[in-house]
């Protein structure tokens, strides 16, 4: 099934996060990823859903989602309109023997190391699903202790901005 | 949003709300008629918010509540006894109060209010609010919640009731400001009536109750993700019309949305320009005539062979305010195989979520049906329509051959199909006719006339036993000068009869008839059909031949009811009459009636509506198969 990102504008009240999630648990939607943080626009909050849906599920899902009297705005961004950046912290074991490889190999993926032990790196990388996941298995030789990964975030190419058009038409 | 943090706790769960944003320059603001009810202007005056909870439902309109008082919503109960605008009916158990709030919605038109306390309080109402979900009922649920510093400390009588009826309400509030609380309440009525209606809860934490604020009115009620589309796009109301001129076999399709918009007066005006058969659903009996002669019954697992049919072959499906429920449609991908289909419904994820929409028009069926008819007018004089005759000659010749009917039962007992008609003959057509779940409820929907929207109430979508009593009594409640009968099963009465104390005391004088089949009769019928007769945990011992437990004319004597039994034939009329005469009291009967009746037609589970049976493995004969 493909996956599609959704960028869903939202208001900032409690329970707003509960209530998108819980649809997605009671409508047997999966979800993919999920990412939520504050926008330039006070009182509003704007999550980024990566789902696997297509055709009329997808549909259904962004139908249901409006539904909610907290989301104010739904839209779909594609790979080609919109830059979309996973953001990922890895801890690799790397010892005196091994440092300077996993290092190039961090700096061949732009990464960068933020925290430096005996035997241990932890390197910070941000990019595609597609990239971070070619960084992994080079790092994987060297052995990987811990990974923690953020949702997918998403933002439109162009001047034009998501809350500024749903303010707008609102 | 909290500084610096970049998830605020508030997203994380419902908790009470930061600070409150600056205003929005930018948000618009609903529009001051988005304020139900008179709509007086009350200037700044200082009150605690239990008054304001007060104050606000008198300026929304509100007439009548339901409820039953506890600990966390003690303080409110305090004004609410100075209140001379609200007439609030104490129950005996929470649903009731949920489910009268329902019966009183269905009949007005206006949001039900029901009231609970916290914990036990607000999850007793749990069953009613996903009752009224289901069914698009408005109401407006208010719970006592425990005050804000012991919210998330499992303090007494502490349910996170926002929480548990996430998935079962259009919206709901969790209110830890007094000042909060006559805009909640606002949007909450707003909410629950405007789009497609349901339910709305709000739960108010006792320190927001017993906290003073500045209370004036109409508050500034600001939604800025809800705005639901009334009005149907032109474009597709033309396209619809084209297609209903160029259909063959055009059906109308009306469910209980068509109810909720109060749209009848523009439905016939459409149907009888369109001269198509119209089949009404489980939640839309009486909003087309069943006299009327283009009406040909109800449709799904128990709906007529004509009302089945017309669906099964027609060409087109002109769908209003419906949704393809699986009740209808039995299984889908053989359901209506030759049609286009016509989807009108205000909810837009409704459309295309069964059944592809070739034509989906969102809008309130209220303003789409009279565009509809005048596009249609438009496409009748542009171009010769096709000839429906031999497609009228199809439906009434089913319509005539294979009419709902029963048969006597062997067992000498009578037929509840025959005492459910007479209630309905007996009582004519502005009764309010509401049923229980099951059996008993299959048989008023297919055996009582209606001939009018708003006078047949059931629980169609959630399938609530016990729905019956507390519904009538609200329903009573709401239109106390009609005749209110609750038809319920021997099983549902059992469910929730102790509202009969709260009809006697708040003299609500409705009529219930337990249809006593001595058993848990719909899931008796699927043991005898199913499972080779092995009757596993059905048997209730209410009636004919058993120790009777409990004696249902006891229990109405018990109450201060009238308590009636009916066990033959013979009686059956004159025990209705009786009923019919007293109207100072309820009055129970219990029909004592034969347990072997089953309801037919039936659709089998799981199979297409093609092999529908009209009497135990008898299928209609197809003469004129397309």
């Amino acid at each position: 099934m493909a996956r599609h990102t959704l960028s869903v504008l939202v208001e900032d009240v409690p329970g707003v996060l509960t209530r998108v999630a819980s649809l997605f648990a009671r409508r047997a939607f999966n979800i993919n990823s999920l990412a939520v943080g504050p926008t330039e626009v006070a009182g509003m909050s704007r999550i980024t859903v990566v789902v696997e849906a297509e055709g009329d599920l997808l549909e259904q899902v962004t139908k249901q989602l409006n539904k909610l009297i907290n989301v104010i705005k739904i839209v779909e961004l594609t790979s080609e309109q919109s830059v979309q950046r996973d953001h990922v912290l890895i801890k690799v074991r790397a010892d005196a023997a091994t440092r300077l490889q996993v290092t190039q190999a961090a700096d061949l993926f732009r990464a960068s190391v933020v925290d430096v032990s005996i035997d241990s790196l932890i390197i910070e990388a941000t990019g595609t699903p597609e990239k971070l996941s070619a960084l992994l298995s080079v790092l994987e030789p060297f052995g990987i202790r811990e990974i923690v990964q953020s949702g997918t975030l998403a933002i439109g190419r162009g001047a034009k901005s998501m809350s500024d058009r749903a303010l707008r038409s609102a | 949003m909290s500084k610096g943090s970049p998830i605020s706790p508030a997203l994380l769960a419902a908790r009470p709300a930061p600070p409150a944003a600056p205003a929005r320059e930018t948000a618009s603001v609903v529009p001051v008629s988005a304020v139900r009810g008179p709509n007086r202007v009350v200037p700044p005056t200082e009150m605690l918010g239990s008054a304001a909870i007060v104050r606000s439902l008198e300026e929304l309109g509100v007439d009548d509540v339901f409820g039953l008082p506890g600990g966390a919503i003690l303080p409110t109960y305090d004004p609410l006894l100075a209140s001379t605008k609200l007439r609030h009916i104490l129950v005996r158990h929470e649903q009731g109060a949920g489910h009268a709030a329902q019966g009183y919605a269905m009949v007005t038109g206006r949001p039900g209010v029901c009231i609970a306390t916290s914990g036990p309080g607000a999850t007793n109402l749990v069953t009613a609010i996903a009752d009224a979900h289901m069914d698009s009922v408005p109401m407006v649920a208010i719970t006592g919640q425990v005050s804000s510093a012991f919210i998330g400390s499992d303090a007494f009588q502490e349910a996170d009731i926002v929480g548990i009826t996430m998935p079962i309400t259009k919206h709901s509030y969790l209110v830890t400001k007094a000042e909060d609380i006559p805009r909640v309440l606002a949007e909450a009525f707003h909410i629950a009536t405007t789009g497609r209606p349901g339910p709305v809860l709000v739960d108010v934490a006792k320190d927001a109750q017993q906290s003073s604020m500045t209370f004036s009115w109409p508050p500034k009620v600001d939604i800025p993700g809800y705005r639901p589309v009334v009005r149907g796009h032109s474009k597709q109301v033309r396209e619809a019309a084209r297609l209903i001129g160029a259909s063959q076999r055009p059906v109308f399709y009306v469910g209980g949305g068509v109810v909720k918009a109060h749209a009848s007066v523009e439905l016939k005006e459409l149907a009888e320009l369109v001269g198509a058969p119209v089949v009404t659903t489980l939640m839309a009996r009486g909003v087309f005539p069943d006299s009327h002669d283009q009406h040909v019954g109800m449709p799904g697992m128990h709906g007529s062979v004509s009302a089945v049919t017309a669906l099964q072959q027609a060409d087109l499906l002109i769908t209003l305010g419906a949704r393809f429920d699986d009740r209808v449609t039995g299984v889908l991908s053989s359901f209506a195989p030759h049609a286009k289909v016509i989807h009108a419904d205000i909810d837009p994820a409704e459309i295309s979520k069964n059944r592809t929409a070739d034509v989906p028009i969102v809008g309130s069926v209220k303003e789409i049906i009279p565009e509809l008819t005048a596009a249609v007018r438009e496409a009748f004089d542009a171009q010769e329509r096709p000839d429906i005759s031999a497609w009228w000659k199809t439906i009434r010749h089913l319509r005539e051959t294979y009419p709902v009917g029963f048969t006597q039962p062997d067992d000498g007992l009578s037929a509840p199909q025959q005492v459910i008609k007479r209630i309905g003959e007996l009582t004519g057509p502005e009764g309010v006719f509401v049923s229980g779940v099951g059996q008993h409820q299959m048989w008023a929907a297919q055996f009582i006339q209606y001939e009018r929207p708003h006078a047949w109430l059931n629980s169609g979508g959630l399938g609530t036993m016990g729905y019956s009593v507390p519904a009538a009594m609200g329903a009573k409640v709401g239109n106390p000068d009609r005749v209110v009968w609750a038809i319920d099963g021997d099983g549902c009465f059992q469910m929730t009869n102790q509202e009969l104390a709260t009809c006697v005391i708040n003299n609500i004088p409705i009529k219930v008839a337990v249809i006593n089949n001595s058993s848990l009769g719909m899931v008796r019928q699927w043991q005898t059909l199913f499972y080779e007769g092995r009757y596993s945990n059905t048997d209730l011992n209410t009636g004919h031949d058993t120790v009777r437990v409990p004696d249902f004319v006891k229990l109405a004597d018990a109450y201060g009811c009238v308590g009636l039994r009916c066990e033959r034939d013979e009686d059956i009329d004159a025990t209705i009459e009786q009923a019919l005469a007293i109207n100072d009291r309820p009055v129970v009967i219990d029909f004592v009636v034969s347990r072997d009746s089953m309801v037919w037609p039936m659709v089998p589970s799981g199979v297409s509506n093609d092999l529908i049976q009209i009497a135990r493995n008898m299928t209609p004969t197809w003469e004129q198969e397309d």
